[in-house]
């Protein structure tokens, strides 16, 4: 199971990567969101998938599931969707201000 | 346990949220502003006593035990950084007073500083990995909207790559944390350092740290600096120092940390590496520094230059060297706000930032020529202002570890640090006056106070180092036995 979703880690990185070397500003902000969840899926992997049981106190079963990963996670993601809140406005007042979503485009303005 | 140690980062916190409320009340943000960082600089400067006294501070968070819960660690090199970023944001908040504009102040200036400072003093603060990575992120949320605050077409260009920057190096910084953990089972900092000491660092240990090596370079701006230049240069004056002077330093802080409590196994491999960065830094640094005729460009590349100097003394591994470090590491934190405050008075007053344009204005302005001439001074090292001792036991500990070449290198690069100082005090300020007084731009009204206080900050530090230099040297012993980290935290 571990190994599958290191794959999936990795396909998901690959897509990530892709997009962020793109010009146009939405598909970089779409590839950083993707790497942040293919970083999620590997820290919730770093933990092991054991399909154990809650880790409760006083019950009495052998396996327990890894309970930290999940609380990182949860700290990961929450950050993540402020950041991209931010950049997605961020991006909008960029395309108001220079009429052009292209990264290429946004270079060579009078300042550079 | 020592609850003194949460509220460097509760105060800024608590008063930033309370602020938000009282938007439109600027009078009381400013005041209340400036207790905060009153109050965090009187709390500093206890902590810094108390830990001369009883060593190492420790907070165990919700009295959950040491690998368990989340742990606050005070030791003598975070008291020290603590009482500085104090000091430096003082200063930079009183600047902003007075420039940074009604609209500005409207568009929660204020929260936002204090959130920066929260940020920057937690991650100081804490003993854990993935607390540091919050940390990071709270200061790096506030840095994004400072460094776009206002919104004119060169900011918004610059800060989308210093965001975008900043978010791949935030997920490169989670995925080692996820190694980390998935080999060794623990985030503590402490914890970390005890189990890869008994497990030894073996190749995919040091392959982990220099991930986190990359991250923390990105941060720090340890040769991965491209995006420094552009981004320190939009935006206003006061931000832009407290960035100068804060930022790239909490990176700075991370390599040493990382690299003297949990990943020291290997220096001939990891050290040697941060060796040769640090070199290709200062290099690269000095001739950005030498090479530009822009203002704000010459000053953001000495701020590259000395991040490769003060890596330098960590890679030697000697109590000389991490002293160096520890004296330059306050020193380069007053000194580039400082310059950047005058840099960016120079450019208030003249409404440019090209070096040609700008001529003679020590005439009628020579509190701030004089006071520009002590920063480049102690910048170069003169003693005996602030930069002397620590390039003295920089130098020292490169060539007493016999890495001549990067002393060499250091030493070089403070000639081309002389040389761009040089260059602005002789194009800015001397030579014909071509400005009358009514024909400026601004005034220095209130500008000033900042800037006098930060050079008497810095002549202190450089002729009051003999009273430093006590607890200077405790945290340099701290840093090279981690033994003292781990037992104050697991006592």
């Amino acid at each position: 199971m571990e190994t599958l979703i290191v794959i999936l880690v990795g396909i998901l990185v690959s897509i990530g990567t892709y997009l962020i070397l793109s010009r146009q500003l939405l598909r970089i902000v779409l590839g950083s969101s993707i790497l942040s969840h293919a970083v999620n899926l590997l820290i919730i992997t770093s933990g092991g998938l054991k399909t154990g049981s809650p880790p409760l106190l006083g019950e009495k079963v052998a396996t327990y599931t890894d309970a930290i990963p999940q609380a990182l996670i949860l700290t990961a993601i929450v950050i993540n969707f402020a950041v991209t809140a931010v950049v997605l406005v961020l991006c909008y007042r960029t395309y108001q201000n220079f009429g052009t979503d292209d990264m290429e485009q946004l270079r060579g303005n009078e300042h550079e | 346990m020592n609850n003194l140690l949460i509220t460097p980062v509760v105060i800024p916190l608590f008063i930033g949220m309370v602020l938000i409320i009282f938007q439109r009340n600027i009078k009381l943000q400013r005041v209340l502003s400036l207790v905060a960082l009153l109050a965090t600089s009187v709390i500093s400067v206890l902590l810094m006593n108390q830990i001369r006294n009883d060593g190492i501070q420790t907070l165990q968070l919700g009295g959950w035990e040491a690998p368990f819960g989340i742990s606050f660690v005070g030791d003598m090199f975070s008291a020290l950084l603590l009482l500085a970023t104090s000091v430096v944001s003082i200063c930079c908040l009183i600047y902003a007073f007075s420039s940074i504009g009604r609209k500005q102040e409207r568009l929660y200036f204020y929260p936002l500083f204090l959130f920066l400072v929260t940020g920057v003093n937690g991650s100081f603060l804490t003993g854990d990995l993935f607390n540091l990575y919050v940390f990071f992120e709270v200061f790096l949320v506030a840095s994004y909207v400072l460094i776009t605050m206002g919104g004119d077409k060169r900011q918004l260009g610059e800060s989308l790559k210093y965001i975008f920057t900043n978010i791949i190096s935030s997920a490169f910084f989670l995925i080692g944390i996820a190694y980390l953990y998935s080999m060794t089972g623990t985030l503590n900092l402490a914890h970390l350092s005890i189990r890869i000491a008994e497990v030894g660092q073996d190749g995919l240990i040091t392959t982990v740290a220099f991930l986190f090596l990359i991250v923390f370079a990105l941060k720090a701006g340890l040769l991965l600096y491209y995006w420094l230049p552009g981004s320190y240069s939009v935006p206003p004056t006061a931000i832009a120092s407290i960035f100068a002077a804060l930022l790239t330093k909490v990176g700075i802080y991370a390599i040493f940390r990382m690299f003297t409590l949990i990943f020291y196994h290997e220096p001939q491999i990891t050290h040697l590496l941060i060796g040769i960065l640090a070199a290709i830094t200062m290099v690269l640094g000095g001739l950005g520094a030498i090479g530009y005729w822009d203002l704000r460009k010459i000053l953001t590349f000495n701020v590259v230059i000395s991040v490769g100097f003060i890596m330098a003394g960590l890679v030697t591994l000697t109590p000389a060297g991490i002293t160096g470090s520890i004296y330059y590491l306050i020193h380069d934190m007053l000194i580039k706000a400082l310059v950047f405050l005058i840099g960016g008075t120079i450019i208030h007053l003249t409404g440019t930032s090209n070096l040609k344009d700008i001529s003679g204005l020590i005439r009628l302005h020579p509190q701030l020529g004089w006071m520009f001439f002590i920063a480049a001074l102690s910048m170069v090292g003169i003693p005996p202002l602030s930069g002397f001792l620590g390039k003295v036991f920089i130098t020292q500990g490169t060539f007493e570890a016999g890495y001549f070449w990067l002393g060499g290198i250091g030493l070089l690069a403070s000639l081309f640090i002389l040389y761009s100082m040089i260059k602005i005090f002789m194009n800015a300020f001397w030579g014909e006056t071509t400005l009358s007084a009514e024909e400026e731009k601004g005034t220095t009204k209130g500008l000033l106070l900042p800037i006098a206080l930060l050079t008497i900050a810095s002549l202190t530090l450089g002729i009051g180092a003999e009273g430093l230099a006590g607890y200077v040297a405790q945290a340099a012993e701290e840093l090279l036995n981690p033994s003292l980290y781990i037992n104050a935290v697991f006592d």
